[in-house]
């Protein structure tokens, strides 16, 4: 005798035999020749099956319900177990209930629809929030938070110099080391200088820097404000009559946008020093020239229009960072949802909002 | 018709999804006899640490065949810690784990596969997948061992399991974040029952659960243990629980299993913390309340009716 389960059926056709071990180990091989037997059964013997768990009294079990045979020989074991889920029908379904796909198309829309306009309301709402906060610290001054807008100053800006430098440095390198190759056409290498000036203190500096702060504390704030929340820590703020607008929102969005000025300017510095290296590098041009050549070629508004775009940008990183955060509701999944959000959503209105700055300095001027 | 064809274990099983080579030879997977020996679980010197600090050290425990067995200690005294080195989650520092007489700490890996369909585990949040409905969670480790049963029997043995736990049949369809605690509770422990282990995992079962639903959970526990002869190791805080259901209780305490006993027989043992986790007012009630039980089975007895008044006084006396 093998280790697995095996049956016969006598010759009359009417006695079914189980013999060997009925475990959920060794029953895939006869589920399905059980399930095919269609003829009447008078009697089911368990008299010959050596081990049998639940698996195997539920085979037993339904056998007897589909052929109308007897379960006879059962060890005190098995009918033990053959009553226990004696409860359970057979056949059904285990997934979860689907509607069909047209409705689904059609609650799926409404559902962003509904999110579309829950969404403006909060965010409203937030807003709202957030400036009677601010109206309120401007009257009453000393409940400003220093000390967490000094945390959150260097946890934003000093904790990311690095980062930002070697990117910067890096991209600075890109872009004269590519653009150089091009002017080199027309012998006109000495306007990488022009094109690394002017396009990373207009533009790329502050835009790259954007892009790094908010997923590196754009992100944080969603997620440490977002796990506040799940932990019930702002509302025993509230309890106690802190208001967490006040406590966590305005240090850590005060604090994203001042020193996303500094960082834009730091950037933009980097990005022109490693435009330098490649100057002396690669194109004669020495490093001190190269530098000293920037003030003459690029116009002061260039400054001007990065500095104006920098706390503009790190206002929209903070406020959706801490904003996701605040909408964090329920489990810890939304914690990385929201996460997400505040990242997508943060760059992407920087971006946008960058093309509109750049119709907007070109048309008034300053081209 | 031959059955024999059909019981040929050589041969591939049609329709196994990917997983199903994992294991490499089938036969591991395949266990026909049930474990007769007198421990399933043997630890020996067992020590673990974090860093500098000791959670065990030296610590030996034998689990009984057949028993529920109880462990308490203290919060750190690395109770949970003790359950994840027994189903090696935990690797020990040092000791000898054995599992059905086989050992774990210097067992080859594949020998380790081999005992682990045989054991089910019951985490303190339930630990359901989160995406997938409470009958496609017990499904799970079925797909994973046993790959070529049909969905057909699949989908019995999921939803049996699911009521066998005590829930309504509505529930096997339905996804974790609709149930209650409780109910997560129940789906979690159908799945640890998914493979008809022979040793059961509990971790704080009845913890978070109002004690109406506690109870319910205890009772369910006693009834699968004697239908379906597990072994059950049970973490728990839980006094009403050590006093109903289980069988012998395991003390952690000063990194190593102090003692372990029936709940009556520690009470009369003269260690400090043994002594305020038994004999505290909270312990006191516990033991009150099985008392009452106790007796109210009796009520024909003139003597369990007074014994019962006299224990209701003294009981409102002191609320």
């Amino acid at each position: 005798m093998s280790d697995g389960a095996e049956f016969a059926i006598d010759e009359k056709g009417r006695r079914l035999a189980l013999s060997g071990n009925y475990l959920v180990s060794t029953i895939a091989p006869v589920d399905t020749d059980l399930r095919a037997i269609d003829q009447q059964l008078s009697e089911i013997d368990l008299s010959k099956v050596r081990e049998i768990d639940t698996v195997g009294a539920w085979i037993a079990l339904s056998l007897s319900r589909a052929t109308g045979g007897k379960i006879v020989g059962a060890s005190e074991r098995a009918q033990r177990l053959i009553d226990a889920i004696s409860a359970t029908e057979s056949g059904g379904e285990v997934a979860a209930e689907r509607a069909p796909l047209f409705t689904r198309v059609f609650e799926a829309t409404g559902a962003r629809v509904d999110a579309a306009r829950r969404g403006t309301i909060w965010a409203v709402a937030f807003l709202g929030q957030f400036l009677l906060a601010a109206g309120t610290l401007l009257r009453h001054p000393r409940r400003f938070r220093t000390k967490a807008f000094v945390r959150q100053m260097e946890l934003v800006g000093v904790d990311a110099l690095a980062i930002i430098g070697l990117m910067s440095f890096l991209i600075g390198i890109v872009i004269a080391q590519q653009g150089a190759v091009q002017l080199q056409q027309f012998g006109a290498e000495t306007l990488t200088v022009n094109l690394v000036g002017r396009i990373t203190l207009r533009e790329l500096g502050v835009l790259m820097t954007a892009i790094m702060v908010a997923g590196r504390s754009g992100s944080a704030f969603a997620a440490q404000i977002g796990t506040m929340k799940l932990t019930e820590e702002v509302d025993a703020m509230r309890t106690i009559g802190i208001s967490p607008m006040e406590a966590l929102v305005i240090p850590r969005v005060l604090a994203v946008t001042f020193m996303m000025i500094l960082l834009g300017f730091y950037s933009a510095g980097m990005a022109i020093i490693g435009g330098a290296v490649v100057g002396e590098l690669a194109l004669g041009i020495p490093f001190g020239s190269f530098l000293s050549r920037i003030k003459d070629v690029v116009p002061i508004y260039d400054l001007w229009v990065g500095l104006v775009k920098a706390p503009v940008f790190g206002l929209i990183v903070g406020m959706t960072g801490c904003y996701q955060g605040m909408k964090v509701e329920g489990n810890s999944e939304e914690v990385g949802l929201k996460t997400t959000n505040a990242v997508v959503f943060a760059i992407f209105t920087v971006i946008v909002l960058d093309a509109f700055f750049a119709v907007f300095f070109t048309n008034v001027g300053w081209a | 018709m031959t059955p024999d064809e059909h019981t040929d274990e050589g041969k591939p099983i049609e329709g196994a999804p990917d997983g199903a080579e994992a294991f490499g030879d089938p036969d591991i997977n395949r266990h026909y006899e049930r474990y007769r020996g007198e421990y399933p679980i043997v630890v020996e010197g067992l020590t673990n640490s974090f860093g500098e600090q000791v959670i065990h050290q030296d610590l030996s425990l034998k689990v009984r065949r057949g028993e529920i067995l109880g462990v308490v200690g203290g919060s750190g005294t690395g109770k949970s810690v003790l359950m994840r080195s027994i189903i090696g989650l935990q690797t020990p520092d040092e000791g000898h784990i054995e599992v059905f007489g086989r050992s774990l700490t210097d067992g080859d890996p594949e020998e380790v596969v081999g005992v682990r369909n045989r054991w089910g585990v019951l985490f303190q949040g339930g630990a359901l997948f989160s995406t997938l409905t409470v009958g496609e969670n017990v499904e799970v480790p079925l797909k994973q061992f046993y790959p070529g049963i049909e969905s057909a029997l699949m989908h019995e043995i999921a939803r049996y399991k699911v009521m066998l736990s005590g829930l309504p049949e509505e529930a096997v369809s339905k996804y974790p974040s609709e149930l209650s605690g409780g109910m997560k509770k129940r789906a979690g422990l159908a799945r640890a029952l998914a493979l008809d282990p022979e040793l059961l995992f509990l971790d704080e079962p009845t913890a978070g659960l109002d004690p109406i639903g506690a109870a319910a959970f205890d009772r369910l526990t006693k009834e699968l243990q004697a239908t379906l002869g597990l072994t059950v190791f049970l973490i728990t805080h839980d006094l009403d629980t050590l006093h109903e259901i289980c069988d012998r209780v395991a003390v952690l305490a000063d990194h190593k299993v102090i003692a372990v006993d029936t709940v009556p027989n520690l009470m009369k043992l003269d260690h400090p913390w043994i002594q305020e986790y038994f004999n505290g007012p909270r312990g006191r009630a516990a033991l009150t309340a099985q008392a009452l039980d106790e007796l109210r089975k009796h009520m024909d007895k003139p003597v369990a009716v007074n014994a019962i008044k006299a224990l209701d006084n003294d009981a409102g006396r002191k609320a």
